[in-house]
């Protein structure tokens, strides 16, 4: 078995797109528990939008926070399911399910 | 490289090595559980094969004898290599094999099953397109980076790396090495026959390049067609794009003139068209059609096989077009569609098919639909809209041979 860090990129929106968005959380919830059932979910959660993040780098020598993210893209790191998969098919079946994918992105990566 | 033996031993190797390779590194893949590891094992076990077939003669069973003598390599290789983590396992696993099949009785039905999970693992849709098309010429085909670097005209570092990092993501990410469950067969089906289609146009339709290379991705391609039909007989689909494949490589030599003229169907010497591989391409198409499941290849095959005929019946060709519309709603498609139509309709009926394509912003500088607009209006009396159309094609043309063609037809009104 390898792990699969599935990571969900999205825009960030507010409003009536948000309200859309949030009235598809029991889908999420049913995802997480039907990965649980079949012993594949490690862990899952959603994330607080960008303007929550501080970015921590010691590159330049000296410790430094930047408020913010790492990098301002359009579409933003809003959650992520850690999973354990038989090989790379079957993590890329998760991702199908995942309903984020209608209106973002989800990249799946394997962990070492 | 059969040029470069001439010794009846180094014809068996060679021989071998075309017929045999893909089998032997598809079994060895599913025995080391490494793309790259069972790579290497196949390359030592034809040196090995150079040094003892001359001395002790060629084997009774060349694939059997190579795939033994690669998987002892394999072993060798894993026994000295200390930086692969499963080492001990992978080794056991492959000893364990090793004295179980000592007398090397390998099923058909497992060669069968390894090529066709290769090929699936070659064309995962989690890989780039180009590596794919790579991969695919390199484990399947049996071409050289360079050969295949030289075939897509990228520098052969260029070609390495990619091939190199697909091998990679296939390992780092466990690409599975299967052949995918019936829900998902359909699709990934499709998507192998998109990577050989892609493989023979290459070579088919490229004008640049070393022509010989060229010729060589044809006969890959079509080699390729014919292992999938011998692993999968059923899929109509195979079988169509083995006729479609067949039918254009019959035309090859009649397809351009001696000036570099590039030409149609109907302009061609059908003397200079091979009789057998057409023949060949129909009994294809002809299997293809009785499965009852149309498909784009099966579709663009029975199209080319009417255009072939010495009248080609056009309003059969225009029906074909629409059902292929429906499957692959393409611009191109649309195009010929309006074209076979303009045929056997008239002009006017072409050309009102062809209006939404004319204002598609995305089209505009689609030379080939100038160009057939052109046709149309000339053919519908319109001499002064032809002109215009025709100006707006050869300003979009990237190709001499075509250019001058387009202007000739412009001096003709």
């Amino acid at each position: 078995m390898s792990q699969y860090m599935l990571l969900l990129y999205a825009t960030e929106v507010g409003g009536e797109e948000l309200a859309e968005r949030e009235a598809e959380i029991p889908i999420f919830v049913e995802l997480s528990r039907s990965l649980e059932e079949a012993g594949l979910l490690v862990a899952a959660g959603r994330l607080h939008p960008t303007s929550t993040a501080t970015t921590v780098s010691a590159i330049s020598g000296e410790t430094e926070l930047m408020d913010g993210p790492f990098a301002i893209t359009k579409e933003a790191l809003a959650g992520y399911y850690l999973i354990e998969g038989e090989n790379l098919d079957q993590a890329l079946g998760v991702a199908k399910r995942i309903p984020l994918i209608r209106y973002g992105r989800v990249e799946v990566r394997p962990v070492m | 490289m059969t040029d470069r033996w001439s010794d009846p031993t180094a014809d068996a190797v060679a021989r071998a090595f075309r017929d045999e390779r893909a089998a032997v590194l598809a079994t060895l893949i599913r025995h080391v559980g490494d793309f790259q590891l069972a790579e290497d094992a196949v390359q030592d076990a034809y040196a090995a094969a150079l040094t003892t077939w001359p001395r002790d003669g060629v084997p009774a069973n060349p694939g059997a004898w190579l795939t033994v003598t690669a998987r002892r390599r394999a072993i060798d290789r894993l026994r000295r290599d200390r930086s692969v983590a499963d080492r001990a396992e992978r080794l056991a696993e492959l000893v364990r094999i090793d004295q179980q099949e000592h007398r090397a009785v390998i099923e058909e039905s497992s060669i069968v099953d390894d090529r066709l999970r290769l090929i699936f693992t070659c064309c995962h849709p989690a890989l780039d397109v180009s590596a794919r098309v790579a991969l695919t010429l390199r484990a399947l085909g049996g071409l050289t980076t360079g050969e295949i670097a030289r075939a897509f005209l990228v520098a052969e570092p260029t070609m390495g790396k990619r091939i190199v990092r697909a091998k990679r993501k296939i390992a780092d990410a466990r690409i599975p090495y299967e052949v995918p469950r019936d829900e998902e067969l359909p699709d990934r089906v499709r998507g192998v026959l998109r990577v050989v289609y892609l493989i023979f146009n290459e070579g088919y339709s490229a004008t640049e390049g070393d022509r010989l290379v060229r010729e060589e991705l044809c006969h890959e391609a079509i080699r390729l067609g014919l292992l999938l039909r011998q692993l999968m007989p059923d899929d109509a689909e195979v079988w169509g794009l083995l006729a479609l494949m067949l039918l254009h490589d019959s035309r090859r030599a009649a397809r351009v003139d001696e000036h570099g003229r590039y030409l149609a169907i109907g302009e061609q010497d059908r003397s200079r068209w091979d009789q057998a591989r057409i023949r060949e391409g129909l009994r294809a198409l002809e299997r293809s059609v009785r499965v009852r499941r149309p498909g784009q290849y099966q579709l663009q095959a029975a199209i080319t096989a009417l255009q072939m005929e010495e009248e080609p019946d056009w309003r059969q060709i225009a029906d074909l077009y629409g059902a292929l519309v429906s499957l692959t709603p393409t611009a191109v498609v649309e195009l010929n569609r309006a074209v076979a139509v303009g045929f056997a309709d008239g002009s006017k009926a072409g050309l009102e098919l062809l209006s939404p394509l004319l204002h598609d912003p995305a089209l505009k500088r689609y030379q080939p639909l100038h160009a057939a607009h052109a046709e149309l209006l000339k053919r519908a009396g319109e001499r002064e809209a032809a002109a215009r159309a025709y100006e707006t094609a050869i300003k979009l043309s990237a190709n001499d041979v075509e250019r001058a063609e387009l202007e000739r037809r412009m001096q003709d009104l």
